[in-house]
């Protein structure tokens, strides 16, 4: 199980602020295709995402129980 | 809680509190940098703003860029709190104090803290306009952040 944190407009075009997906390991890339196959009219294009709470690459793994954030443009300050 | 360097909080901050953080026998100045919120932005007339951050990894993020501040210019101390929830106009949204043997570096770590937080901090905000709503990215026009990681390079000073 992999635990997926959506936050600012992904939170509100998917409709809810956490998402679980039964995967045991996919990439990062993966994953956002994935999502966007399940969720049409999001766009994980500009969007950085964090395993773990550190910034993660395309091609690093993910594995089962590990948190993951999809973290759009940040607007802090 | 008064002793945590790196907050992000739902109630009014008080300016006051950082510059106690930072305040050491070494230091010779201190900066404060408060962040509010704007009425106008390119002609369009701001209610209120909402702000959400991914609390956990804002404040280990906000950690980063003290540490950063403290490699760059040492003897430097940083306390950095940002609000979060809703906020309306003239509310203070961010605090950052630094303090330094010296006014440049305090200065100058102040606003690297600054920018360094509207590129890596999860934390987003939303304008509520006289006539409608958007979530604002992309505020330094530097991104989209290609390979799915955040710019890392150095703030032009």
């Amino acid at each position: 199980m992999i635990k997926i944190l959506l936050f600012a407009d992904l939170q509100e075009k998917v409709g809810k602020p956490e998402l679980e997906l039964k995967l045991e390991q996919i990439t990062v890339e993966e994953l956002k295709s994935e999502l966007q196959k399940i969720y049409p009219l999001i766009n994980l294009e500009s969007v950085m995402t964090a395993v773990n709470e550190e910034y993660a690459m395309a091609d690093d793994a993910i594995k089962s129980g590990d948190t993951v954030a999809f973290i759009p443009p940040v607007s802090g300050g | 809680m008064a002793d945590l360097l790196y907050e992000i909080v739902n109630e009014p901050i008080q300016v006051e509190s950082l510059v106690k953080k930072v305040s050491v026998r070494e230091a010779g100045a201190i900066t404060t940098f408060i962040g509010t919120v704007r009425e106008w932005t390119k002609g369009k007339r701001t209610i209120y703003l909402e702000y959400q951050a991914y609390i956990p990894m804002a404040v280990k993020m906000l950690a980063q860029i003290g540490k950063e501040i403290e490699e760059k210019w040492t003897n430097t101390k940083v306390a950095i709190t940002h609000r979060i929830g809703r906020l309306d106009i003239s509310d203070i949204a961010v605090v950052i104090a630094v303090s330094s043997p010296h006014r440049k570096a305090a200065y100058e770590a102040n606003e690297y803290a600054i920018e360094r937080i509207k590129q890596i901090v999860p934390i987003w905000k939303k304008e509520h306009w006289e006539d409608g709503e958007t979530w604002i990215g992309d505020q330094l026009e530097k991104f989209p952040y290609k390979d799915g990681k955040p710019i890392l390079k150095d703030v032009e000073l």
